[in-house]
């Protein structure tokens, strides 16, 4: 079997995978970073958004070869330490999650969008095809304008 | 001295451990918690001016709720809460957590019957446990009606307890003394902390200690808004799921599912390439399918992708949606009230079957040794659950754990516990630890539904009153072997209804009702019995039910030359019903001009004790896209524990309601759902979700009602209500946009 060897969350790491392995389940079988989720499997519901190298990816559908040489960032790679990202800040303080399931991927696709519009409009907050089974949206978007608030 | 640390807590068996010190196992006090619920809330306060007024219905006498409560007072104060040696209060709950927010509201009233600081309180989810008969299900909007006393009064003892410590250490009189942040004061400002006292508190001999929670006018904590205690965990990706729980030896595993509802398989006819495919562990047949373990998911995935498998017949081959439909015309009961001379209004109404489709798909662990297995799962039904996965795995009962886990979302799916069971099967079959996943397709297609549902409804009306009003409903039969006919069968000679009827016309009878002066009322359920996998689905009967029934009451109010809301305000039965009314009509600025194309849209619904109305407006420029752009809702729901929760829950019924109005259901299609992801079951996006959501929480006054619940069936009349103003039609057929816009997954 190959071997890729990549960063996830600062922690470079070197896997055995056949190379068309979703990274998805790289990441949380043999590497056990969990806070991506399965929601689909066909970048749909976008519950498993991370980043490959700071741009939002679906790693259910990455296979394990793109990421060779490259950096993933996860949930678990957003705080600083006990500092949290301003936007888990904000989801924090809109108390957004419910069962909180989405919320990995909900947090990385706004961090992802927060970094290349700084203030997004309603229309493009509405690009934003996450799926929160919860009905968490309206919070998510008050989460979102107050993140850009704070950056 | 060994107090559990959290890891410990994870993995304990939900006994009461040998090394904790203040551990109360209160002996229920037989209370009277089921007479004070009886009392019909708000019948008779306040006649409206309007209406003619009809008898209660059996909803307002005693409803679900009331019925939960009463099957569990026996055991209501078997309830365990530890004090531990530093300081933390650490409460064992009975319910599952699903993403209502309970946990966050059980800790608050703790802490504030403690005197603890919330971050001092665990909630943990407590094992499934038989003693609790009938108490240990999470449903009907029930959980804080029915802990909000015991849980108050376990704490309360605690805090006596400590007090009692405390005075004796002291000598000093107890009522000299006060509890404060996670200590006793005395009045000399002499302080001892909680922990310090927890040893010594467990072993007073405190005959005839009397205990009472605080009175609720000193809440400061219950009733303020409050964030989720688990938040912090959900966004930094550490909350642990079942499937993130690394329980030793438990391999991916996925099952390969028959092209039809309940096939099963004839033969697997590729078995040793399959087992040849890289990482793969093990191969079974088990009832439901062909199980397939394997070192990743996502090679269990190819797997079972990859297997070619012969299927029998399921249940329900033949059917599609025309069929269903047919049947459920036939089923609905006829009209008593003939129109006659009488000036009346008819309408008939069709909603399809909605998935639950929680985000988190069905998963489990289970670990089935020849003595003994353990199970880990969301579960709001653990005690039958258990029960049930001993039976088919030949094991006596005390032989299994069953661990309720935290999950990712519930709307009644997780009432049943079809995965748990299956996991179970599997690890039996193939001796071994198991980390079963379904796949959202097959959780889709073969996971539960909302049934669906045929209305017809007829209202009779004169000199400006409503007369009759009769409500017939057909609806596919809702499966509710979760432990709800047990509990209907011990309460049966308490509840409100009377003659042969099925478990299925109780649920309806003690769920829905009308809220308004409607003179002669009769609403009668009719199931057709299909063998599907149906569940409850957020709100039961309501959601289509009272729907229909807020779109009728628009088009009575036009008949009848009224505006929608005066209309409702004049046939409301209570002055909280119609304070809600007009809070989202004046904060929503009905009656407002809108362009061509957005129509405002009003709904109200009473249940379970509580009442709300919601205002939206919708874009409905392109009927086949329209979106609610703002909606503004009120609630009463007697005592808010936890507003911002309260309001989480009303934003999620809201969502619910816009998804299933407008886009959201599944077409059945010759015995298999034809829907298999997000992509096709079109549950509302950000896109579709209103920019802006005022919610407005009416201030306490009386005990809590149910409001997990509550917020789905007022919006989804709102919404069809100003879909239908907007564009002049009158929708009758729910989803309103609901074309097969997609090439359905192979099956
Ligand atoms: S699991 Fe990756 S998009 Fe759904
Ligand atoms: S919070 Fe439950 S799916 Fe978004």
């Amino acid at each position: 079997m190959p071997t890729y060897t990549f960063a996830v969350n600062g922690k470079t790491v070197t896997v055995d995978a056949p190379a068309d392995m979703p990274l998805l389940w790289v990441l949380r079988d043999k590497l056990g970073v969990t806070g991506p989720k399965y929601g689909c499997g066909i970048d749909v519901c976008k519950a498993c958004t991370s980043h490959l190298d700071g741009e939002a990816v679906n790693p259910c559908v990455v296979p394990v070869s793109e990421a060779a040489g490259r950096k993933v960032t996860t949930i678990e790679g957003l705080a600083d330490g006990d500092t949290l990202h301003p936007v888990q800040e904000a989801w924090l303080e809109e108390d957004v999650a419910q069962c909180g399931y989405c919320q990995p991927g909900q947090i990385m696709a706004a961090v992802a969008l927060l970094r290349k519009n700084k203030n997004p409009t309603d229309a493009e907050i509405d690009a934003i095809q996450n799926v929160c089974r919860c009905g968490t949206y309206f919070r998510i978007r008050e989460a979102i304008k107050r993140a850009a608030a704070k950056m | 001295m060994g107090s559990p640390t959290k890891s410990a807590a994870e993995h304990d068996d939900g006994a009461v451990g040998r090394r904790r010190f203040l551990t109360f196992l209160v002996a229920a006090p037989t209370l009277t918690l089921a007479t004070t619920n009886l009392a019909p809330d708000g019948i008779g306060t306040a006649a409206a001016e309007a209406g003619v007024p009809g008898l209660p219905q059996p909803a307002d006498i005693m409803d679900l709720g009331d019925v939960l409560i009463l099957a569990g007072t026996p055991t209501a104060h078997l309830l365990v809460l530890e004090v531990t040696e530093d300081g933390e209060a650490h409460f064992e709950l009975p319910r599952a957590e699903v993403g209502q927010g309970i946990t966050t509201a059980v800790a608050m009233l703790v802490a504030e019957e403690l005197d603890l600081p919330l971050s001092k309180v665990r909630v943990r989810l407590a094992d499934a446990r038989p003693e609790l008969l009938m108490n240990q299900l999470t449903g009907g909007s029930n959980t804080i009606r029915s802990v909000y006393g015991p849980v108050r009064r376990t704490a309360a003892a605690a805090r006596a307890r400590l007090v009692a410590a405390a005075s004796t250490r002291w000598d000093l009189s107890p009522d000299r003394l006060v509890t404060r942040d996670g200590a006793v004061v005395a009045p000399d400002g002499r302080t001892a902390s909680y922990g310090s006292l927890t040893g010594l508190a467990a072993t007073l001999p405190l005959p005839g200690l009397t205990v009472k929670p605080k009175p609720e006018s000193e809440h400061t904590l219950v009733g303020t808004p409050t964030s989720r205690i688990d938040a912090r965990a959900m966004v930094t990706g550490t909350m642990r799921y079942t499937l993130d729980l690394d329980v030793a030896g438990a391999k991916p595993t996925m099952v390969r599912r028959p092209p039809t509802i309940n096939g099963t398989v004839r033969s697997v006819n590729n078995e040793t390439a399959v087992r040849a495919m890289p990482g793969v562990i093990d191969l079974a047949v088990v009832p439901t399918g062909v199980a397939v373990m394997a070192e990743t998911f996502g090679q269990a995935l190819d797997a079972k992708d990859a297997l070619d498998v012969s299927w029998n017949d399921g249940t329900v081959d033949a059917l599609s949606d025309a069929d269903i439909r047919k049947r459920l015309r036939a089923a609905a009961l006829p009209f008593v009230v003939p129109p006659l001379l009488t000036r009346h209004v008819d309408a008939e109404f069709d909603f399809a079957f909605v998935s639950h489709a929680p985000l988190e798909t069905n998963s489990a662990i289970a670990d089935v040794r020849d003595d003994r297995a353990e199970i880990w799962a969301g579960l709001k039904s653990a005690i039958v659950a258990k029960q049930t996965i001993a039976a088919a795995i030949g094991l006596p009962e005390d032989r299994v754990t069953v661990h309720v886990r935290q999950s990712g979302g519930s709307f009644g799916r997780r009432l049943f516990f079809d995965g748990a069971l299956e996991a179970a099967q599997i690890s039996k079959a193939m001796a071994r630890p198991v980390k079963l996943m379904w796949s959202r397709i097959d959780d889709m297609r073969h996971g539960r539904a909302r049934p669906a549902t045929h209305h017809k409804i007829r209202a009779t009306y004169a000199l400006g009153q409503v007369l009759t009003y009769e409500h017939r409903v057909a609806a596919v039969e809702t499966d509710f072997r979760h432990g709800l006919g047990e509990i209907l069968t011990a309460t049966a000679a308490r509840l409100p209804v009377a003659g042969n009827l099925s478990f299925a016309q109780t649920v309806f009878l003690t769920t829905v009702k009308v809220p308004y002066d409607f003179g002669v009322v009769t609403e009668l359920l009719n199931e057709v019995p299909l063998k599907m996998h149906t569940a409850s689905w957020r709100s039961v009967y309501s959601a289509n039910t009272r729907g229909a029934e807020e779109i009728l009451v628009d088009e009575l109010a036009k008949r009848m030359g009224k505006d929608p809301v005066a209309f409702r305000r004049a046939f409301l039965k209570t002055d909280r019903q119609r304070r809600v009314l007009d809070k989202v009509a004046a904060a929503g600025n009905w009656g407002r001009t809108m362009p061509a194309g957005f129509a405002q849209g009003v709904g109200f619904h009473d249940e379970y004790k509580s009442c709300t109305a919601c205002l939206v407006e919708i874009d409905a420029r392109d009927p086949g896209k329209p979106r609610v752009v703002r909606a503004v809702i009120a609630a009463d729901v007697g005592r808010p524990i936890n507003p911002r929760g309260l309001e989480a829950q009303l934003l999620g019924g809201l969502t619910d309601a816009i998804s299933t109005t407008l886009r959201a259901g599944l077409h059945i299609d010759r015995g298999l759902p034809l829907e298999g992801s997000y992509s096709q079951f079109h549950y509302a996006r950000q896109k579709d979700s209103p920019t802006d959501v005022r919610i407005f929480i009416m201030p306490a006054d009386g005990e809590p009602g149910g409001a997990g619940e509550l917020g789905v069936p007022a919006a989804v009349g709102a919404i069809a209500n100003a879909y239908a103003r907007a564009t002049g039609t009158s929708p009758r057929s729910f989803p309103i946009n609901f074309d097969v816009d997609f090439t359905p997954f192979p099956r």
